[in-house]
């Protein structure tokens, strides 16, 4: 199972904080951060639009993640707009 | 090198944390500290609160790690950064920064360098309540063009 983790706006554009995915629902065992915005790009055009944005962030348990990042069972992904702490 | 990161809804004493980074160490000369607080308007709105959200977990690990990077290239001595989260008001602290060095060139420098680097990297989220409703505060371009200097001065 992986987690995906939503914050912000995103979270409140979505709906939801958290997610699971089951590895049954994924084609391949080991995904890239690409691979699993092409996979909840699914759910819909909204989900499409914010995972696709040209500055959304990801982390994969909790270090900073680039598209060709690859996820593996049990880990945590996050998907976050800019932030703007401080 | 001592390094204390602390994320709360709670508020923090200036006072006490400079206390505390001056006791950490005898060699200590110079101890610069930065305190950010929240605005009452912001791009030409009223703005009456402000709700603070972040990546429980990654944030401290964000954080621990940008104040590494200035102890590999200031000699600090000790660094504090305490960020608040959850409701605040006009004039409520947001954020500290504290750091302790023998000089206080480092200091301030240190200071600075990890200030630039929280504001653009570590996961908090603010959502300012205005007379007109609630919005997402975007991400401001001048906060990434201030890490520029960062890659191209010399400690």
């Amino acid at each position: 199972m992986i987690s995906v983790l939503f914050f912000a706006k995103y979270r409140e554009q979505l709906g939801t904080a958290k997610i699971c995915i089951e590895s049954s629902e994924l084609a391949a065992e080991n995904l890239t951060v690409a691979e699993l915005k092409a996979h909840l790009s699914q759910r819909g055009d909204l989900w499409a639009t914010v995972l696709n944005a040209e500055n959304t962030l990801c982390a994969v348990n909790q270090d900073i993640a680039d598209s060709a990042c690859f996820i593996r069972e049990g880990d945590e992904v996050a998907f976050y707009p800019p932030v703007t702490g401080g | 090198m001592h390094s204390l990161v602390r994320v709360s809804a709670d508020d923090f004493d200036v006072g006490a944390e400079c206390d505390a980074l001056r006791a950490l160490s005898r060699r200590s000369g110079a101890i610069a500290q930065f305190v950010g607080v929240m605005r009452d308007s912001n791009q030409g709105d009223d703005v009456l609160t402000m709700e603070l959200e972040h990546y429980p977990g990654m944030t401290e690990r964000r954080i621990s790690e940008i104040i590494e990077r200035a102890a590999a290239r200031w000699p600090i001595l000790a660094a504090t950064v305490i960020h608040r989260v959850g409701l605040l008001h006009p004039q409520d602290q947001i954020v500290f920064v504290g750091v302790s060095a023998g000089h206080r060139h480092d200091a301030f420098q240190a200071c600075e360098f990890i200030m630039d680097f929280l504001k653009t990297e570590a996961p908090f989220w603010k959502k300012e309540r205005t007379p007109s409703g609630e919005r997402w505060v975007d991400a401001r371009d001048t906060d990434q063009q201030a890490l520029a200097r960062w890659q191209t001065e010399k400690a």
